[in-house]
């Protein structure tokens, strides 16, 4: 029987802690990484206007998206944007402190910055290794493909992180080096040919943006996580 | 020193072990909850979902489209 009283605490924190975050996530990308979305799309919609080379199977999947609901530009734009951005922000949230519970909470906010660092390198910087941020209009493999790798990477690297920090020997913390790589040496899959509607210039500027972006938001959402859950080790009030 | 602390540690180290087990189903039950979320906002195949999320996939680095 799970402590209802310890989730429900869990719970609450991840809540408060993922709407801030989530909130202060979309202001970064409203300025920094939403234009270089809107930029990029243009490119593709003149890209689709052009006979394309693009196999028949990777546009199906597209023009169903683009034929069914779209939030309207402009605010509508940005608001579900933030909705997706907080679902995101207390799932990971949710994820951290559940994480943390095991070692008798995440300690505070500055532990929670440890913790906010493990989720970004596990969640973000991992699978941008094998593939990176895309811009709208990027030729790429198979979607089920990279979803099975992305969901592989974040999984090996976040159990690989826990035993390199918390197991007691040496031959664990050594498995945990292997997890840590073993995705990367398996490979991304990679499309059978690169190809994008944006100038390569464009997708720099958005793997940067979106680094920064990530890691700032990773950082507050530890923070935040770590603050308002450390139920075992510091007995304060929130 | 205060020896409160560790009479505290002895008398609530019996509870503490037996607590574990609760512990772990509960982080078992929020890291599902936090799984489903992540999944509705970044994997989810629903075009209205995807339409919806899609520059929080894009900036989040989920694969899309």
């Amino acid at each position: 029987m799970p402590n209802l009283a310890n989730a429900r605490q869990m719970l609450v924190a991840a809540l408060w802690a993922g709407l801030w975050a989530g909130l202060f996530l979309t202001a970064i990308q409203r300025f920094q990484v939403l234009p270089l979305i809107q930029q990029a799309e243009l490119y593709e919609v003149q890209a689709t206007a052009i006979p394309s080379h693009t196999p028949a199977e990777h546009a199906v999947p597209h023009q169903a998206e683009e034929t069914a609901w779209q939030p309207q530009e402009g605010w509508e734009r940005t608001a579900y944007t933030a909705v997706a951005n907080i679902s995101l922000a207390v799932g990971f949230a949710l994820l951290l402190a559940a994480a943390g519970n095991l070692r008798g909470g995440l300690g505070g906010w500055r532990k929670g910055l440890a913790w906010g660092l493990a989720g970004y390198v596990a969640f973000f910087v991992a699978p941008s290794l094998g593939l990176p941020p895309e811009l709208p209009g990027t030729q790429a493999a198979l979607l089920k493909d990279r979803q099975f790798w992305w969901v592989l990477t974040v999984a090996d690297t976040a159990l690989g992180l826990w035993l390199l920090a918390f197991a007691k020997t040496s031959t664990n913390k050594l498995f945990g080096l292997v997890l840590l790589v073993s995705s990367h040496l398996l490979g991304a899959p990679q499309p059978e040919f690169h190809d994008s509607a944006a100038p390569a210039e464009l997708a720099r500027r958005f793997i940067i943006a979106t680094t920064i972006a990530n890691a700032l938001f990773w950082l507050v959402l530890g923070g935040l996580i770590g603050r308002f859950f450390a139920p075992h080790t510091d007995n304060k009030p929130v | 020193m205060s020896v409160a602390p560790l009479l505290t540690a002895a008398v609530t180290a019996p509870s503490q072990t037996r607590l574990s087990k609760d512990k772990l189903a509960s982080s078992v039950l929020t890291a599902l909850l936090g799984l489903v979320l992540v999944y509705a906002a970044g994997f989810a195949e629903s075009a209205i979902l995807h339409n919806a999320a899609h520059d929080g996939r894009h900036s989040a680095s989920f694969p899309c489209h």
